[in-house]
């Protein structure tokens, strides 16, 4: 086994939501959550549903705000803790160091499915031409045929949707990946697809968290496990429902 | 066109706004907004009808003087500077160079008795551009981009779409390579179908063009298409910022969260 | 040629010429200062004359301000010193300072036109003085007098390209043919008054002084003598002037601005020079040079 370097290191990480529209309802999701992860690790999430493994992913990558904890994630050599984190920091994170494939494609009027797939090579200074042809290259891989390739992904079933946004999210070769449900609309042939292009990407050193639904992927792919269990329950008091006098800024 | 990779973690704001207010009775308007925008970066103003960023938007494009708080530009040639300390003649050159603007009523920023490629090649003529088949090339690349027919290029803004007038003034205001765009509701005239394909374009352009902008809307929709970062207005105060889908995902404001949840799913 | 006279007998009724002496003090502090700034338009108080706006007030004031006992006037309109206003003009100048008045331009010192500069180059001590009826070379741009003197200000002239460029959509080349904008001293965007653009070149580096008034706008602008006067124009349609391939019927010049007058109703018609006082000179010398011959 070689040594393997450490990538992520989530400590104590807590989410609560506050409702206030709804009475100010606090529904704890995440509490106290402890895990690493390093290099060439597939760490699958699991437990039953509501135990908020999308929530999770989320906060790693700054979709969500953790309301406790620290999230660390390795960048460039360093510790960068993303809890707290402004702005700017989070998307050069996610343009450089974290990719994310979400549970379903967010569809853009007009974009070509070949553009889709090529923005995160775009955006990190790959040229045009040359990012179309990497994102070619793998939507072929993933049996999502040429003559798809210009027209924007409105049409397309669940399952090219979802294809697309694989491609989107391996693509640009992050070193830690988010996957949230990645297979859940797709065929077996499609499904071993992935788990190669999973099998790719942590043999070449990136660091995978997964959330999979199915057990067929889940098995071939996992090399560590988090269960998460169900946050505090008894914590469903409710909060204050007059507007808070603060604002909820993230720091400038 | 290759894409202008998004900066760097750039400790250098391109515009910093600190405590800034602008009223103009005393009550209405916009109060201590402070805020950063980075170069590259789309940063749009939420908020609904009377929530003040109008005001916002023309406080800190300078066309209206803020009564309290600052306004930090970094300028080409004279670094990071307060606006305030500028003199008039600078800020107009600066407006008109470095700067563009879009009104959500294409007429208000058109000539609109002067031809689609005169209204294009203003700024440049303004700055001492003196060739003439130079800058109907410009013009007429420019009608391109935005895709209007390039024939259209001597006919004048008033026989154009209301889409097609949208785009013609966009790219009057990009023609000079502005590092900031502000917008003040691009799309909120416009059909939605256009609204799309303006968007779309918008969206190229700033990841082209590596464009910094700020964006008035009151549509989440636009926010989540075009902007890196949100602030939410209410009451005349920022009452959230954050990224873009964060602010959309995960609200954690009340006015914020309602605001969201009022949104229809199609 | 037209001998030195004076035609009218001064009228001692009014002030010498016309304006109260502290009206002539204002405008020639006015028109200083225009001279110190070429191009740039000067503010002044305009009288009530004895003729409407639109019929020259502005020029008979900038000529009254300056004219003195030992001045011989020169008035023309089109280039005629001898249509109905050029007479008017003349006569009153007359009346109201008893000066000479003369028709052939070298013997100017005070020449007051309407729409033309003189063929005959003008010489330093002379002083053209130009009736103008909108003196805001932006005005068609911008209605708000604010703004065009803060766009003179900061010298933004780009609108006034836009014109040019739009002549050049329109038309295939610049459509103006007179009045056309120049930019004086590398500095003030000026409009020359209705003169034809044949004209304009006459501008640069004249060693004449030009006096330029707007009796209804009430401003003065001034060019002063050996000051650079640019046409506008882009670099690939440079300004360029009208050109006839016929020559002036009388005198046969080619080198003047003609004039194209219809004789009939057939619709014959001939060309003849704006300048009369020119033509009929050349005719002179033309007769002289065949008599002596």
């Amino acid at each position: 086994m070689r040594a393997t370097t450490p990538m992520i290191e989530v400590r104590g990480l807590g989410k609560m939501f506050t409702l206030h529209n709804q009475g100010g309802i606090r529904l704890p999701v995440l509490d106290a959550v402890d895990f690493d992860a390093a290099a060439g690790d597939c760490l699958v999430l699991a437990g039953p549903s509501g135990t908020g493994k999308s929530t999770l992913l989320r906060c790693l990558y700054g979709n969500y705000l953790a309301t406790e904890g620290s999230i660390r994630v390795r960048a460039n050599d360093e510790w960068v803790e993303l809890v707290g984190a402004p702005e700017q920091r989070i998307l050069a994170l996610r343009r450089d160091v974290i990719g994310y494939v979400s549970q379903f494609l967010r569809v853009i009027p007009r974009v070509s499915a070949l553009d889709v797939v090529a923005e995160p090579l775009r955006m990190a200074g790959v040229d045009t031409d040359a990012a179309r042809e990497q994102a070619g290259a793998l939507l072929q891989r993933l049996n999502v045929p040429p003559r798809l390739w210009g027209l924007a992904p409105a049409t397309f079933s669940g399952g090219e949707q979802q294809r697309v946004n694989i491609a989107r999210g391996f693509i640009a070769r992050h070193p830690i990946l988010l996957l949230d449900e990645p297979t859940a609309s797709l065929d077996a042939d499609n499904r071993r697809v992935v788990i190669a292009l999973i099998h790719e990407a942590l043999a070449a050193g990136r660091c995978l968290l997964g959330i999979f639904h199915d057990a067929e992927v889940r098995d071939a792919v996992a090399t560590k496990t988090l269960a998460l269990r169900p946050a505090l329950v008894g914590a469903a008091e409710t909060a204050e429902s007059t507007l808070p006098e603060e604002s909820c800024k993230a720091p400038i | 066109m290759n894409a202008q990779p998004h900066p760097q973690l750039n400790p250098q704001p391109l515009l910093s706004v600190r405590d800034m207010t602008r009223t103009w009775d005393g009550v209405h308007g916009c109060r201590d907004v402070s805020f950063d925008l980075f170069p590259g970066e789309v940063l749009c103003v939420v908020g609904e009808s009377g929530s003040g960023k109008s005001t916002l938007l023309s406080a800190v494009s300078y066309q209206t003087q803020p009564d309290a708080g600052s306004v930090w530009y970094d300028t080409r040639d004279q670094g990071f500077i307060d606006l305030a300390a500028l003199p008039g003649a600078r800020l107009r050159l600066l407006s008109r160079t470095d700067w563009g603007f879009v009104r959500q009523n294409a007429r208000d920023g058109l000539r609109m008795q002067v031809s689609a490629g005169a209204n294009i090649a203003e700024r440049l003529m303004a700055v001492g551009d003196r060739h003439y088949g130079d800058l109907r090339a410009v013009a007429g690349n420019w009608l391109q981009k935005m895709e209007i027919d390039a024939g259209r290029l001597d006919d004048t803004p008033v026989s154009f779409s209301g889409g097609m007038q949208q785009r013609l003034q966009i790219a009057r205001n990009l023609v000079t390579h502005p590092r900031l765009v502000f917008m003040d509701e691009p799309t909120a005239s416009l059909d939605v179908s256009v609204q799309a394909r303006l968007l779309d374009l918008l969206r190229q352009l700033v990841t082209d063009l590596g464009l910094a902008a700020i964006v008035v809307t009151h549509d989440l929709a636009v926010a989540r298409l075009l902007a890196h970062r949100t602030l939410v207005m209410r009451g005349g105060v920022v009452v959230e910022s954050g990224l873009t889908d964060q602010i959309l995902d995960d609200p954690q404001h009340p006015y914020t969260q309602l605001l969201v949840s009022s949104i229809l799913q199609s | 040629m037209s001998a030195l006279h004076a035609t009218v007998e001064r009228d001692d009724h009014y002030n010498f010429a016309y304006l109260d002496e502290s009206t002539k003090r204002m405008l020639r502090r006015a028109l200083l200062k225009a001279v110190a700034i070429p191009g740039y338009q000067v503010p002044f108080g305009s009288r009530e004359m004895p003729l409407p706006y639109g019929w020259g007030t502005g020029g008979i004031q900038v000529t009254a301000a300056i004219i003195g006992q030992d001045d011989v006037l020169k008035v023309i309109d089109q280039g005629s010193d001898d249509t109905t206003n050029a007479i008017n003009i003349r006569r009153f100048f007359g009346r109201v300072t008893g000066v000479a008045t003369t028709e052939a331009t070298p013997d100017a010192t005070i020449v007051q036109t309407r729409h033309r500069i003189p063929e005959t180059p003008l010489r330093e001590g002379q002083v053209m003085v130009y009736q103008v009826p909108i003196p805001e070379p932006l005005r068609w741009l911008e209605p708000s007098e604010t703004e065009t003197r803060t766009m003179h200000a900061l010298a933004e002239y780009g609108g006034m390209h836009v014109k040019l460029y739009e002549d050049i959509a329109q038309h295939g080349h610049i459509a103006t043919t007179y009045d056309y904008p120049v930019i004086v001293n590398d500095r003030y965007m000026m409009r020359p008054s209705p003169i034809p653009k044949f004209d304009n070149p006459k501008l640069d580096g004249n060693p004449a002084l030009m006096l330029f008034g707007a009796g209804r706008e009430k401003r003065v602008y001034a060019v002063p003598p050996y000051t650079r006067v640019k046409s506008l124009d882009f670099d690939d349609h440079p300004f360029t002037v009208e050109t006839w391939t016929e020559c002036c019927d009388l005198c046969g010049s080619r080198e003047s601005y003609l004039d194209e007058i219809i004789l009939d109703d057939a619709g014959t018609r001939r060309f003849v020079c704006s300048d009369t006082e020119y033509c009929n000179h050349r005719q002179a010398q033309q007769r002289n040079d065949k008599a002596t011959a």
